[in-house]
Formats: C-alpha cells, sequence, structure tokens
C-alpha cells in the first residue's frame, strides 16, 4: 500500500507541473489584463506599473520566475489586492471555505447515507417514495433558489439570523444548511441505489439464510459494498466543498476562497487565479488518492497494484 | 472613482444579478415590516454606521487606489488641503485653514491650519504634503491617478521620468504652515479635484517607510495597526470580504464636530445579498438596489428609497475611423432614432433622465443649452442622404457591450428602436468585463456600450474626453474647433467665460455626433430614515464626519 501511494504521489508532480503551465499561458492569453480599466491611463503609467510587477518582460522569464518562487512555496503578489500576497488570502480564506464545507459535509453525510440506507431497506414503500423524493427535490433545487429562500424565512421573518455575513457561530447555519443539503441529497440518491445493487447480490442471501437480523444484514453486510458509489462521488466533492463554493460565498457573503477563485479570474489576478488552481488541483489529486485507497479497503475484490 | 466604476460597479456587477435572478423574484414576494434591531443585533440606537460598500477594497493607500469602495474609506481616514462640503460638495478647508489665488491664477498658497497632527499624535507639517506629493508622482509607485497632479509645473515630467529632481516640481514650503503650489496653467477646477479626489490627499511617509520603500506597491502600512492617515476617523480593524471598521480620529482638527464613534463598511458585492441584509438591519445605508426592487421599495419603503443624482453618462461610441460610422449623418440618424423617455421609462426604471447633450445637467453650475433635436422623420431623411434609404445597403452594425443584464435589455431596446424606425437590423454582442476592455482600448469595436462617472464636479470631466488624441477617445473622432475651445476654456479669465466655451462644445458634440446619448445616471439605494446628513450630492461623496444617525 505505501508503496502505491508513494508512485502515486510522485505521478502528482507532473499532472502538477502541466496544470501550472497550461494555467499560466491560459490566462495571459485571454484578453485583457489586471490594468485593463476603463479608464485610460497613460502609457507611461502602464509601464511603470507593469515594470512594478516584472509584466514588461518576455512571457518566458516570467514563467520560470513563477515556477522558481514556486518551488519556494511562494504564489507571488495579487495584482487585485496590491498589500496582500496570494500566499495570505489562501490562509486566510481556506480556513473559512474548510469550515463551511466540513459543516456542509457533516450534514451531506450525517443525513444522506441514513436517508439512503433507509429508503433501501423499505424499498417502494412510502418511506421509500418520501425519502426519494426528499433528495430529488434536493439534487434539483439549486443553491441559488435555496440559499435566498432560507434568508428569506429564517432570517427576514423569522429574524433568527442575520441575512448573510460570517461574524458568529449562529452565521454558520444557513449556508451550511444550503451547501449541504444539495450534497446530503445526493449522498441519499447514491446510497440508496448502491445498497439496493448490493442487496441483490448472493452474499446478502447466505446472510438473510443463516439467519442474521435485518439490521445486522444492512449495517454489517450492505453498507459496505453500498457505499462505493457515494465514496467515488465524495473525493471530488470533498475537493470542491472544502475549496469553497462561489454561488454560496456570494449569497451568503462569506468571506471563503470559492469567491476568490472565480473574481480572480475575472480581475484577472494572474497569480491568484494561479494559487488557487495549484490548490485546487493538490486538493483532487489528493482526494482521489484517498478515494482509491478507502475503495480497496471497502471492496475485497480490489488490490492496490 | 472614475470610470472604472461605470463599469465595475454600475454593470460588471451585473453578472451576478443573473446568477441569483430567482433568488430575488423569490424575496421580492414578501410583505412585512421589522424593526432595525432583527438578526440578533443591538436594539439601542448606537452611534455606529453600517454602510454597504460595493466591494472588497483593493487597498486603502489613497495614491494607489481607483476605485469607489475605496474611496469612501479612505474619505474618512484620509483628508487633503481642502475638503467638501457635505450638502453641495464645494470645496471648503481641510487641512489648509485659508488658501490664496494669484491672480493669473497660477500660484496657490495654503496655509495649514495650526497643531495639526497625525491620527499617531505626531505633527503635521508643510514639508509632509511635499513628501506624500513626490511618493505620488514617482513612477516606480505606478500611481494611475498621478495625472490629477499634472497640473503642477514638472509634475508629469518627473512621472514620466524626464525630470529627476522632485526639488523643480512646482511644491514648495516657505515655513511649516505655508505650502506653495505653481501650477503649469491656471486650472479653475484644482480646488474641487484636491477637496474630491484622493490622489491630494496627505499620506504619512514617515510610518510608510518603516514597512518597506515609500515608492513600492503594495507594502503593508495600509493595514489595521499599521495605517496612520489624518481624517476623522482611523482604521480599527479590516478583515478581507468580511468588514472594515473605523474609529473616532481624537487628533483630528475637527474631532468635536465627528458625530458617529465608529462606521462599519461592508463589501456587499451581490445585490441583492445587500438588500436583505438592509432588511433584516444589518445594514443603515445600502450600496445599490437591485433594480426589480426600485418598484417594490416605492410601494412598500418609500421612506427607505433614495434615487439621488449621480453626474455620470451613459452613451454608445461610434468608431468614427470606419464606415457607416464615419458620416456624421449616419452617426446622427441613429441617435435621433431611439427613444431615449421609453428607454429611461421602461428599461432602466432607475428614475435615469434621458440625455439629449453630453454634460450632466446642473453640474456646477452649468447646464448645456444645446440638445440633440430632431425626430424619426430627420433621422431617416438623414440616412437616406447618407446613402442609405429605408436601411438598404447599410453594411452590417454591431453594438458591443458588456455582458450584465441590464445591458442586454437596453441593446435590445435599442435594436428593435433601428430596426422600427430606421429598417435595419443590427447585430448585438457582448463580452464579458476584461475582454469588452480589451475591445475598447485595442479600439476593435463599431459602436460600443460606454459610460463616464465625473471623479470631480466640473463640466470639463466629461467633456475634455473627446479632445483629440484624449486617452478615452476610443472613438478617435476630432475636431480642431473643439480642441481649440477646449484649451481656450482652460485659459479663460472667469467662470463665465469657461462656461460660454463649454456650451459651444456641447453644441458641437450635438451637432457631430461622436457618440449617441443614452441617459444620465442615478444612484438608487436603501437606506434607513435614522441616518442623517447624507445628503443628494452629485458625486456620491458624503464627508462622514457630517453623517450622524438619530436615536428616534
Amino acid at each position: 500500500m505505501f508503496r502505491f501511494i508513494a508512485v502515486r504521489l510522485l505521478q502528482t508532480i507532473p499532472v502538477l507541473w502541466v496544470i501550472v503551465t497550461a494555467t499560466f499561458f491560459m490566462v495571459r492569453f485571454v484578453p485583457g489584463g489586471p490594468f485593463t480599466a476603463e479608464k485610460a491611463v497613460t502609457p507611461e503609467i502602464l509601464h511603470n506599473l507593469e515594470a512594478h510587477y516584472g509584466l514588461d518582460r518576455p512571457l518566458y522569464r516570467q514563467y520560470l520566475d513563477y515556477l522558481g518562487s514556486l518551488l519556494h512555496g511562494d504564489l507571488g503578489p495579487s495584482f487585485k489586492y496590491s498589500n496582500r500576497t496570494v500566499n495570505e488570502i489562501i490562509a486566510e480564506k481556506l480556513p473559512v471555505s474548510l469550515e463551511l464545507g466540513m459543516w456542509s459535509l457533516g450534514l451531506a453525510i450525517g443525513v444522506g447515507i441514513p436517508l439512503g440506507v433507509l429508503a433501501a431497506s423499505k424499498r417502494n414503500s412510502r418511506i421509500d417514495y418520501i425519502c426519494s423524493s426528499l433528495s430529488l427535490v434536493g439534487v434539483c433545487v439549486p443553491t441559488f433558489v435555496l440559499g435566498p429562500l432560507l434568508i428569506l424565512v429564517f432570517a427576514i421573518q423569522a429574524g433568527w439570523f442575520n441575512a448573510s455575513g460570517w461574524y458568529g457561530p449562529i452565521d454558520r447555519v444557513l449556508p451550511s444548511l444550503t451547501l449541504g443539503s444539495v450534497y446530503a441529497a445526493y449522498v441519499a440518491r447514491l446510497t440508496r441505489g448502491g445498497m439496493l445493487e448490493v442487496l441483490s447480490q448472493d452474499y446478502i442471501r447466505t446472510a438473510r439464510a443463516k439467519g442474521a437480523s435485518e439490521g445486522r444484514i444492512l449495517c454489517r453486510h450492505a453498507l459496505r459494498g453500498g457505499l462505493l458509489p457515494v465514496v467515488s462521488f465524495l473525493g471530488p466533492a470533498i475537493a470542491g466543498v472544502l475549496t469553497g463554493s462561489f454561488v454560496i460565498e456570494t449569497i451568503f457573503q462569506v468571506p471563503g476562497l470559492g469567491r476568490e477563485f472565480v473574481n480572480s479570474a475575472f480581475n484577472r489576478d494572474y497569480t491568484l487565479v494561479l494559487g488557487t488552481v495549484i490548490l485546487y488541483a493538490v486538493f483532487i489529486i489528493g482526494m482521489n488518492l484517498v478515494v482509491d485507497v478507502v475503495q480497496v479497503w471497502l471492496n475485497p475484490r480490489l488490490k492496490f497494484e | 472613482m472614475g470610470a472604472l466604476t461605470g463599469g465595475c460597479i454600475g454593470l460588471g456587477r451585473n453578472r451576478f444579478v443573473a446568477v441569483v435572478m430567482a433568488a430575488t423574484v423569490v424575496a421580492g414576494c414578501a410583505r412585512y415590516e421589522r424593526s432595525a434591531d432583527a438578526g440578533g443585533k443591538a436594539s439601542a440606537p448606537s452611534p455606529v454606521l453600517r454602510v454597504g460598500n460595493y466591494d472588497e477594497p483593493e487597498d486603502l493607500d489613497p495614491q494607489i487606489v481607483t476605485g469607489v469602495p475605496e474611496h469612501r474609506i479612505d474619505m474618512a481616514l484620509f483628508e487633503g488641503l481642502a475638503t467638501e462640503d457635505p450638502k453641495d460638495l464645494h470645496p471648503i478647508p481641510g487641512l489648509a485653514i485659508s488658501w490664496e489665488i494669484s491672480t493669473d491664477g497660477c500660484l496657490y498658497t495654503f496655509h495649514l491650519r495650526p497643531n495639526l497632527r497625525w491620527s499617531d499624535g505626531e505633527p503635521i507639517v508643510a514639508g509632509d504634503f511635499i513628501k506624500s506629493y513626490q511618493r505620488m508622482l514617482t513612477p516606480s509607485l505606478g500611481t494611475q491617478y498621478a495625472y490629477l497632479l499634472w497640473f503642477v509645473k514638472g509634475a508629469r515630467d518627473f512621472t514620466e521620468g524626464r525630470l529627476k529632481d522632485f526639488s523643480q516640481v512646482g511644491f514648495s514650503a516657505s515655513d511649516p504652515l505655508t505650502l506653495r503650489v505653481s501650477l503649469d496653467h491656471p486650472t479653475p477646477f484644482l480646488l474641487k479635484i484636491i477637496a474630491s479626489h484622493q490622489a491630494w490627499d496627505l499620506v504619512p511617509t514617515r510610518v510608510i517607510a518603516r514597512f518597506g520603500p515609500i515608492d513600492q506597491r503594495g507594502t503593508p502600512w495600509t493595514r489595521a495597526g499599521n495605517l496612520v492617515g489624518n481624517g476623522p476617523y482611523m482604521l480599527k480593524e479590516w478583515t478581507q470580504n468580511q468588514r472594515i471598521i473605523v474609529v473616532r480620529n481624537p487628533y483630528y482638527w475637527d474631532a468635536a464636530n465627528v458625530k458617529l464613534d465608529e462606521i462599519q463598511f461592508f463589501p456587499t458585492q451581490d445585490i441583492p445579498a445587500e438588500e436583505r441584509m438592509f432588511r433584516t438591519g444589518q445594514l443603515d445605508i445600502t450600496a445599490m438596489l437591485p433594480s426589480s426592487k426600485i418598484d417594490v421599495y416605492r410601494k412598500e419603503r418609500p421612506l427607505d428609497l433614495h434615487i439621488d443624482r449621480y453626474a455620470g453618462i451613459s452613451y454608445s461610441r461610434f468608431n468614427v475611423k470606419e464606415a457607416p460610422f464615419n458620416d456624421r449623418r449616419v452617426r446622427k440618424a441613429l441617435s435621433l432614432a431611439i427613444n431615449r423617455e421609453a428607454l429611461t421609462r421602461d428599461v432602466m426604471r432607475g428614475g435615469e433622465s434621458p440625455m439629449y447633450a453630453v454634460s450632466y445637467p446642473n453640474d456646477s453650475g452649468y447646464t448645456p443649452e444645446a440638445r440633440l433635436s430632431g425626430g424619426v422623420t430627420e433621422a431617416r431623411s438623414l440616412l437616406a442622404e447618407a446613402g442609405y434609404p429605408g436601411g438598404q445597403g447599410l453594411p452590417k452594425i454591431k453594438l458591443l457591450y458588456n455582458t450584465s443584464e441590464t445591458n442586454r435589455s437596453l441593446a435590445e431596446a435599442i435594436q428593435a428602436m433601428w430596426r422600427t424606425n430606421l429598417g435595419f437590423e443590427a447585430e448585438l454582442e457582448n463580452q464579458e468585463w476584461k475582454v469588452y476592455l480589451d475591445s475598447l482600448r485595442s479600439h476593435h469595436f463599431q459602436l460600443i456600450r460606454s459610460g463616464w462617472i465625473a471623479d470631480y464636479e466640473d463640466p470639463n470631466v466629461f467633456l475634455e474626453i473627446f479632445t483629440t488624441g484624449n486617452g478615452n477617445n476610443e472613438g478617435e473622432w476630432s475636431n480642431a474647433e473643439y480642441d481649440r475651445l477646449a484649451a481656450a476654456a482652460l485659459a479663460a479669465h472667469s467662470e463665465a467665460e469657461r462656461y460660454a466655451n463649454y456650451q459651444k462644445m456641447d453644441a458641437i458634440l450635438v451637432e457631430e455626433c461622436p457618440i449617441l446619448p443614452i441617459y444620465y445616471y442615478t444612484h438608487p439605494y436603501a437606506m434607513s430614515p435614522r441616518v442623517k446628513g447624507y445628503w443628494d450630492t452629485l458625486l456620491d461623496n458624503h464627508p462622514w464626519k457630517s453623517v450622524w444617525l438619530d436615536s428616534h
């Protein structure tokens, strides 16, 4: 297993290099730059500005310099927020997104899996229909509808919460609920599907024939296999949730990384685009590795190879 | 400030409106009445003002920043020689208690108030201003608003590297309380710029030097705990994308008249979210109001709704270098064929006024007399005269705009008016904000949506754009008589003479149509009736020291 993980980690190096290089050049070739503004500045002023950030040097030099500083863990200064570095912005925003992501994931797993198991165990009953309908609604209602709806009911009319912001523990509730409910719905649907497939397998019949109780069959025999699709889904989903959700962070004015990720592209904040992309890539690669390991652990038919 | 905001805030931001459109519709149905203490906020009237402030500031260094969110905060933290009257923004004494202007208009002598202090208690002297302006003009700092100081002798040469010795630039201090500024030409609106624009604010070079070279951008001197200012407030907290808190500056010269203890600025990038914050009582003033909410507020919360004047113009630029817009008749025909009343009343709906000339009406006592006149019949005959009767034979015309809901509706309405009135089908194209700016900068357009927001109150702000060689004259229209009048206006001996020149310039613009005027901006926002001393001003500037909260 350690050999497997070591090989996979080594493989990430060229992958990351490709991502960094592609992003570096792509963002440069998009029309408009960090200092393209509606108001014209004189060529001299623009030159002074570009010279300050080294944008006046040949692109390949800028690229090599960027790689050089990247190796030292320095993601450079932000172009838009002139007194912050990208490292600082990430250090400040990532924990917020992580926290929001963790609450949401907790909700997704804590609600989604039991709901899916329940639906699968009572297949085609009223409970199944209720659970399935709920999760269908959860999947279908976009967060930009659910979020404002929750704000309308619980913040504006009931007055229990702030409409937006991220000041105290109470401000975590609505954004986490909004983001978590969508994932919970997916998780419930995937769990139900996975469980149903497993429950029709021969070894479950064997367990039943041996007289195992229904609860034991569900939790002990079926759940492990039934969760496989959920695990595949959760890998990239965790990476996505933890690095921030643009829509949720915008609606609830949460100072997380998701907004920076999207806005940096709009602002042509080259270094911040690269920084967030690299971070996201590392997360995805890392989570995929975790998923692979967990899948081997869950599914005895797989081996580390 | 400046045109930057015309796009970023007025229009570029609308991309979010689309995302949360459904949300707005849902929230719009609610009817309720709530007190301002919702959401677990303190219910006692507190001298803390909470302000929606558009976006996260890029920085707070007055010499670096260019946008409205930054400017609004800097107005609390810094002051210049002159400052603005809270009601009509005319220049009043700021750090300078008085000034004299020489008879030729080229030498300003400012007398500083005695005992001025920085927010760390250190004294302010005339030499501080010179060091501050030197930093503003230093090439390596790359300040975008340096040109607002270029009226001063030698200032432009210094920024552009032709002059190395700053002592030759027209700033001098004969004693610690006297600052002299000599100009190349009389600049009648210089005091307005000094009062209204952060480029002329005083920055603490002594403090900046502690955090790195003073001519380097982005050192941490502007962070909470580091920043030293000279305005009515000082920086207490800056949590990115969360809030900025400023508190009373005890060393401010007029501290006794500062009414609020604290102001909190919130980066409310999402306009519908900001409006919801206002409804739960998290904000006393919003930066904007979604256009879909204006009618709801008119009916349900008229006391909260404010629609102020806003010195900005919305228009489309013609690329006059290319056919068919090299022909004045075609430009005028297109301009006459749109119904501006219908556009402002039915599409914009924010109290905007139809625009028939260029300068903003009643800006510093100036209202353009020229007025685009003529109707559809005249438009048709002009088009026929130009060789395109009934739109026949007209090359494909493409109207370019930056992606936003409002811009799309506006463009579609104009397209329909041309179809009905002139018989041709224009093509519409939208581009993402920076791509659009790139097209504008590189002059890749036929007809492009544009906006311009005044940096200071004076007709010159709008009229100078259309002079030959002006960086913002992307349509490349050029008129020798217009240029002559513009130069003569700056050299004029009286305001009356200057404005007479501007009247002629406005008349030329109406006649030659280098642009297609659409509407004059307004600024709709929500504000609690408790907020006092926040006047309807042309620049949407509100000197914070005059603002207070009514406890009843």
